[in-house]
């Protein structure tokens, strides 16, 4: 009765184009590769040391495991199938960055076009920043942004217009040393997205970035920094859909984010995974006093996703959310959670996690909410929920609790729940097919989720979302 | 439009190998309301349920049509758009959908692709029906039953019959838990459905719900199936006099449906 989930093959944006780029660095990671890339940038010699000793970094560490940390307990053994020789790790698209839309090679536009950019772009958008491979190829910023100082560009453009900026902050939130996958982006980063808003300046519209991985076996790197200075807010939106390849690609991006005293920054992200792509990623954010972060954190598809977005609360009065759903299907196992940390008095946090598994998925919750001695009056506030869609699926929630002050609040709730006969039966009884009926216990399910997104955004998770339930019951 | 029909012919019904429903007759058609009254543990709402299709009851034998089609061999949504309704005792509580996209979803699933009903002819109808259930606005808006009263919960499957337009609507204790207030603005709704297009089959403990929906038609409901038919005097006595004059008459010392549990 049920039709069936599409297979790998019919992955939706699994359309490939003709490779055009002009360079690509061979595969496997060398200290000669590290050197190529950053000479092909052109870049000053204090990245390359970073590059460098950020490489050395990634030798000496181990590959996260179950053996060497507590932290990943029950991690299983998908990570043990990347092979790093196997990956190209640097792959530049065009000559030259593309200013206008006019100026972006033709192929190149073609993917965006089915990707919809241009449309999204008339729509909301106030700077696109679409990265294509592993370097941004078009970039487009609204006049009043400028206007307002904001600086919106590409990480590599930074480093060459804003050394001062990037030397202050870039590698101080996720330094090198972090993790393996930390090491391995600050030695092969490319591309990403800078930030930088002055004080007391809003950015009323999201800035975008919308990019994919494009080339097969291809690493993609890229290293997104945000600076939001007091006072100010900005709200950063970044979609992703990566195309389908025969054999495993890596995607390990680094994000850093620095909000000042009383800034608030929102950084939302959705990503659509094709089932064979490792997503391993860096997120953190620092919280000076009154500072507010929120990561809204969509993760479905891809073979393995490690991500844990963080918020550092250093500064009084800080306050973090994480709002985070995974959805893993057949093969594919999402390793998501969240990590909040109070080290000043008086700071908030509100984690919230909804993760869908069907197909024999596996979706893990892994989190840490910290105290440190001098968080007295913080809060923290962890709720987990999982639906599971079938008997084959499974769920793990690992919470993980240091608290170091007698004078806070903790609260954790988590649910593991099925789609109820009962749920079915109303539904169907009013006309809706089984398929409607689990499609629409399941958007309601998200829609703590969805309700936090752009519109635009909330449409295309609802139609990713619909589009992977397909078939899942019955 | 045709009269509607829905026919029950010896119909026996089972709970995991338990037979609970013991033979029924019984014919709605357009244009009549029929009252099924009857002690606890009857199989009242057994007839309800197996109606619509729960999957945890197994029908073993007999036959019901609804408009001359089978409706046996329909899965509960093909039930439902084929002209059925079932307005539940403990409806399901749906986290995260609002009421509004529910019902608009439901109306669209029953008019078919293509012919969605527009946005603002439901929001019309929507404020209208709720206007007439006095309900707030805000119900448009909250989650499906998701923390709702038990009398909210009732008003609000009425307004989803309302709004649907079922041929043959079941209503299940629909009466229950609802303050007399509450009881005559249900009725209203009920009321407000009379047509020779709709049938109704109201299950219900209390003769009070009938006293504001007149019924044509009073079954008497023990041992799992219909022992005495009448009409609105039927359900007049019962009240009076309570069941146990009807089980004298018929010889009945156990009315449940399985006496052994």
């Amino acid at each position: 009765m049920a039709t069936q989930l599409p297979e790998f093959s019919d992955y939706k944006y699994g359309f490939r184009d003709k490779d055009v780029s002009v360079y690509r660095s061979k595969r496997g990671l060398s200290r000669e590769v590290v050197e190529e890339i950053s000479r092909l940038k052109g870049e000053p010699d204090w990245m390359l040391e970073f590059r460098l000793k950020a490489l050395e970094q990634f030798y000496k560490m181990p590959m996260p495991s179950s053996l060497n940390s507590k932290w990943f307990s029950l991690l299983p053994g998908k990570l043990d199938e990347l092979n790093f020789d196997d990956i190209t790790y640097y792959v530049k698209p065009s000559e030259r960055q593309g200013r206008s839309w006019d100026e972006v090679p033709d192929e190149i536009k073609k993917t965006f076009d089915k990707l919809g950019i241009p449309e999204a772009e008339q729509k909301f958008l106030a700077g696109v920043s679409a990265q294509y491979e592993s370097e941004v190829v078009y970039h487009n910023m609204q006049k009043e942004l400028e206007e307002q100082g904001v600086i919106f560009c590409d990480t590599d453009t930074a480093v060459k217009e804003y050394p001062e900026l990037l030397k202050e902050y870039f590698g101080t939130v996720v330094p090198p040393s972090d993790n393996k996958f930390a090491a391995l982006n600050s030695a092969v980063w490319s591309g990403g997205s800078f930030i930088y808003v002055p004080k007391g300046v809003k950015c009323e519209v999201p800035l975008q970035a919308y990019f994919r991985i494009n080339s097969e076996n291809m690493g993609q790197f890229e290293r997104t920094l945000i600076i939001a200075d007091e006072g100010s807010f900005v709200h950063y939106v970044e979609g992703c859909t990566a195309p389908i390849y025969s054999t495993d690609s890596l995607h390990s991006a680094v994000v850093e984010i620095i909000v000042k005293d009383s800034a608030r920054c929102r950084y939302t992200t959705i990503q659509n995974w094709a089932p064979n792509i490792y997503n391993l990623v860096t997120k953190r954010a620092v919280c000076e006093s009154h500072a507010h972060m929120e990561w809204v954190d969509g993760n479905i598809g891809s073979k393995l996703t490690m991500k844990y977005p963080a918020v550092i609360m250093k500064g009084e009065g800080g306050k973090a959310d994480v709002l985070s759903i995974a959805v893993a299907g057949k093969n594919q196992h999402q390793d998501a959670g969240a990590k909040v940390v109070a080290l000043a008095p008086n700071c908030t946090s509100t984690i919230i996690s909804k993760s869908i598994s069907k197909q024999g998925g596996k979706v893990t919750y892994r989190g840490l909410t910290s105290f440190g001695r001098n968080s007295q009056g913080s809060k923290a506030n962890v709720k987990c929920d999982t639906l599971i869609l079938d008997n084959e699926s499974t769920s793990d929630t690992i919470p993980y609790n240091e608290i170091k002050n007698d004078n806070i609040t903790l609260e954790h709730e988590a649910t593991v729940s099925k789609v109820s006969e009962d749920q079915l039966f109303y539904l169907m009884s009013r006309g809706l097919s089984e398929d409607e009926a689990t499609q629409m216990i399941i958007m309601g399910f998200i829609e703590p989720f969805t309700k936090e997104l752009p519109m635009e955004y909330a449409v295309e998770m609802n139609r990713l979302i619909k589009f992977e339930m397909e078939g899942s019951i019955g | 439009m045709s009269v509607p029909k829905l026919t029950i012919k010896d119909l026996h019904v089972a709970i995991e190998g338990k037979e609970i429903l013991k033979g029924v007759n019984l014919e709605v058609k357009g244009g009549e309301i029929h009252a099924i009254m009857g002690p606890n543990g009857t199989g009242k709402s057994t007839l309800a349920s197996a109606l619509m299709g729960h999957p945890k009851y197994e029908v073993t034998s007999g036959s019901v049509t609804i408009d001359n089609e089978d409706l046996l061999e329909m899965e509960v949504d093909e039930r439902a758009r084929a002209g059925l309704f079932l307005a539940m005792q403990y409806p399901s509580e749906i986290s995260g959908v609002t009421n509004s996209d529910f019902l608009r979803s439901a109306l669209n699933a029953k008019r078919g692709e293509g012919n969605e009903i527009s946005l603002m002819k439901f929001i019309r109808q929507l404020d209208k029906k709720m206007e007439l259930l006095e309900m707030d606005e805000s119900f448009a808006t909250r989650y499906l039953n998701e923390g709702f009263s038990g009398g909210e919960k009732k008003r609000n499957e009425i307004l989803q019959l309302m709004m649907l337009q079922p041929r043959i609507a079941i209503l299940d204790e629909i009466d229950s838990g609802l303050d007399i207030d509450a009881l005559k603005v249900v009725a209203k709704g009920v009321n407000s459905m009379r047509d020779p297009e709709f049938g109704c089959l109201i299950i219900t403990h209390y003769q009070r719900l009938l006293n504001y929906i007149k019924p044509d038609y009073v079954h008497v409901f023990m041992q799992g199936r219909i022992v005495k038919s009448g009409g609105p005097e039927l359900a007049e006595r019962l009240e009076a006099e309570g069941y146990d004059w009807v089980k004298e008459e018929l010889g009945i010392e156990d009315e449940a449906a399985n006496p052994s549990v």
